[in-house]
């Protein structure tokens, strides 16, 4: 009998396991075995279309076709029509690379993500991976040059020029310097670096390597939400396969530099995402802000000079170093250069992941990716950058995604997350959720955070109760002022955003809640 | 499964993780594992351990959200309560939730056998309302959702 060993494509990924990706692998190759046919299957990351998840691959001789979503129900039909030939099937969609999602993304940081195993070092590799470390290595002093050339700001969420910072803490003098990746995460709506981490966390780990040489560092950590389990298991796997390849360690690839990476879990606290708190809580204590100056790349961790770097735009380093700061600056509008990888989420028929170059419109993005809200209803209010970012509503979706154009809107683009709306939701209650977070995760240090969330829950009670209301109204403005002009960090100095933007959009929403 | 505390695991896990300074939130989150809370015998070793005021201590536990200093049930469950999630539905799950479950957020079943949570994001907000039980996440939980899992648990 002439047997061929057909290799089939299951995530290993957050958003696919949660819809069930570990039991499938289990059944399918159960199922094959009492069918005697030979199947291997590959634990790959995911693509990002969270909406297809689990969405499998088969590696015909075509290329891969994918079929989702999958449920443990579809598998034998899977078999019978013969999909490990490719063959049409109701959930297949065509060959991966044509499904239109993906095919229309400008994938960059995330090329690598669904496409290789994370566990396994050598697919990094045949797929350019630590091409960008090599040139690195070999010429140590362009490093920086090619991520100024680049454009790339920090994807964490403030878009701060990765360049100027690098070079910071390259002119510092020390006698030791750190590189820390923040892998906090914490935004609602956004999952990009978890995707990153879970499904191509080599990049990650060479991002960091290409820093620890620009600067001088010859030590790493990761700042790993305590919420994602996942990713801590991929990158632990990851960091001590590096080490195994000399990729990490001592004289790498034989060179004469040395980096090595540890992994720290974080709390559960929000502001731990603020890089003061992070430094903070690596040390091992509280996450309280530290005043700035002095800047992190000046006194970081432990007081000495540190890259802070969001996982995306450490992730981003090794491209634009394999294939040159150009290639990447030729992306994106404006001062908002190269791709951001968008999340799209909430009510939204199509949620996933979207790297796309800066300069689409948010109504384009929800349209033509997002496919529109899931309850078919038009969207009412969006809100993009995490939960201190303003929400929008459908007249201002045509803003493009760019940096400053959001600004400009009193908005932020942020880490990318975006969080649709249909008219169900009660846009006073979001703005009383935004003073209740910053309460819940404020860190203390200062009153106008700490005791404004607290009262401004009070007042938009107050209004949505109609009881003084219009004082109230007043009493509430001032208090967005009074936080936004004396909270040190953008905890407490934000909230008010998404506040005053669900007041000035969605008035009616605040009307007197006693009719229900 | 969850232990109960216990000096001798607990010198080990410090031992392993690092007595140091700056490895105490590292040494809190492997003594959540291993005993689900951070008990005051446990803050009066770290403190010995790593050369640190017990109130230091007690300053961090405080700070984090996962570092609690009760006992959980055999199972934790958490809800996210963040916007994408809200915006499915999660308000209405929650309330579900404490229903079928008789506790209520941030409690534990008289009969130990779980511990109901709120969680800000879980990072699976593109499959929304999400939720996880443990250390595993599930994504686009209805109440038949809810209820199957329950049920399995
Ligand atoms: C309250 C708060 C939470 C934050 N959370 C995160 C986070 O989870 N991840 C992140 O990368 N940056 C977060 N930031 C931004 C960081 O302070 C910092 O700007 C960033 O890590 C720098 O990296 P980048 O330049 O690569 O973006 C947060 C900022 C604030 C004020
Ligand atoms: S604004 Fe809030 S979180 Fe930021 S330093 Fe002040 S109290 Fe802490
Ligand atoms: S908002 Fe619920 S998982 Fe992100």
């Amino acid at each position: 009998m002439n047997k061929k060993i057909t290799k089939i494509f299951i995530p290993r990924e957050t958003a696919a396991m949660s819809m069930g990706s570990d039991e499938l692998a289990e059944k399918i190759a159960l199922f094959s075995e009492s069918k005697n046919i030979s199947i291997e299957i590959v634990r790959n990351g995911s693509w990002g279309m969270s909406w297809l998840e689990p969405l499998i691959e088969v590696d015909t001789s075509d290329g891969r076709v994918a079929y989702g979503p999958v449920s443990i129900d579809d598998i034998e039909s899977l078999f019978e029509s013969n999909f490990l030939e490719g063959s049409d099937h109701a959930l297949c969609q065509g060959k991966t690379q044509n499904i239109p999602y993906l095919k229309s993304q400008q994938r960059w940081t995330f090329r690598k993500c669904g496409l290789i195993d994370p566990t396994c070092i050598h697919s990094y590799i045949e797929n350019d991976g630590y091409l960008g470390l090599k040139k690195s290595i070999a010429n140590q002093k362009n490093i920086i040059n090619q991520i100024d050339i680049s454009g790339l700001r920090g994807r964490g969420g403030a878009g701060f020029p990765t360049g100027i910072k690098w070079k910071t803490v390259e002119n510092a003098e020390a006698d030791q310097k750190f590189i820390a990746c923040n892998a906090d995460e914490g935004d609602s709506g956004t999952f990009s670096d978890r995707i990153l981490m879970e499904s191509d966390p080599f990049a990650l780990i060479e991002g960091m390597t290409i820093a620890g040489i620009a600067v001088g560092a010859n030590r790493g950590y990761i700042y790993l939400r305590s919420e994602y389990p996942h990713a801590y298991n991929i990158l632990l796997n990851a960091v001590e396969t590096a080490k195994k390849h000399n990729w990490l360690g001592e004289n790498i690839q034989d060179s004469e530099f040395d980096f090595n990476i540890d992994i720290h879990v974080g709390g559960g606290s929000y502001v731990c995402g603020e890089e003061t708190a992070m430094l903070e809580s690596l040390e091992g204590k509280a996450g309280t802000i530290r005043y700035k100056p002095p800047l992190p790349a000046i006194e970081g961790l432990f007081g000495k000079p540190t890259i802070v770097n969001n996982v995306v735009t450490l992730a981003s380093v090794p491209d634009i170093m394999a294939f040159g700061g150009d290639a990447y600056a030729e992306h994106g509008v404006n001062r908002s250069k190269g791709t951001l990888a968008f999340q799209l989420s909430g009510n939204v028929k199509q949620g996933g992941l979207v790297e796309l170059a800066f300069g689409v419109t948010l109504r384009e993005i929800i349209d033509k990716w997002g496919g529109g809200t899931a309850s078919g209803k038009p969207v009412y209010a969006v809100q993009v950058g995490g939960p201190l970012g303003a929400y929008f509503p459908e007249s201002l979706l045509d803003t493009p995604l760019d940096y400053e154009a959001f600004s400009e809107k009193k908005g932020m683009v942020g880490h990318g997350g975006i969080v649709i709306f249909d008219d169900s939701v009660d846009m006073a209650a979001q703005a009383r959720f935004a003073m209740e977070f910053c309460s819940i995760e404020s860190c203390g240090k200062c009153t106008p955070c700490r005791i404004g969330s607290t009262r401004g829950m009070e007042v938009i009670d107050n209004i949505t109760n109609n009881l003084d209301r219009e004082k109230n109204l007043e009493l509430l403005d001032d208090l967005c002022e009074t936080m936004i002009d004396g909270s040190l960090c953008a905890m407490g100095g934000l909230t008010p955003f998404p506040v005053k933007s669900a007041l000035k959009y969605f008035p009616e929403d605040f009307k007197i809640n006693n009719e229900n | 499964m969850k232990k109960k505390y216990n000096e001798k695991t607990a010198i080990d896990i410090i031992d392993k993780v690092g007595a140091r300074p700056e490895m105490l939130v590292q040494i809190l989150h492997a003594f959540i594992k291993k005993f689900s809370y951070i008990d005051e015998q446990a803050i009066r070793l770290i403190a010995k351990k790593i050369n640190l005021s017990r109130a230091e201590i007690h300053g961090v536990v405080s700070f984090y959200h996962d570092f609690r200093t009760e006992p959980t049930g055999e199972k934790v469950i958490k809800i996210c309560q963040a916007e994408a999630c809200q915006s499915m539905g999660s308000r209405e799950l929650t309330k579900y939730a404490e229903k079928i479950l008789d506790v209520n957020m941030h409690q534990t079943s008289k009969d130990m056998k779980l511990t109901l949570e709120p969680v800000y994001c879980l990072g699976n907000c593109a499959l929304s309302p999400a939720i996880m039980i443990d250390e595993k996440v599930y994504g686009k939980v209805n109440e038949e959702k809810l209820n199957d899992l329950v049920e399995n648990l």
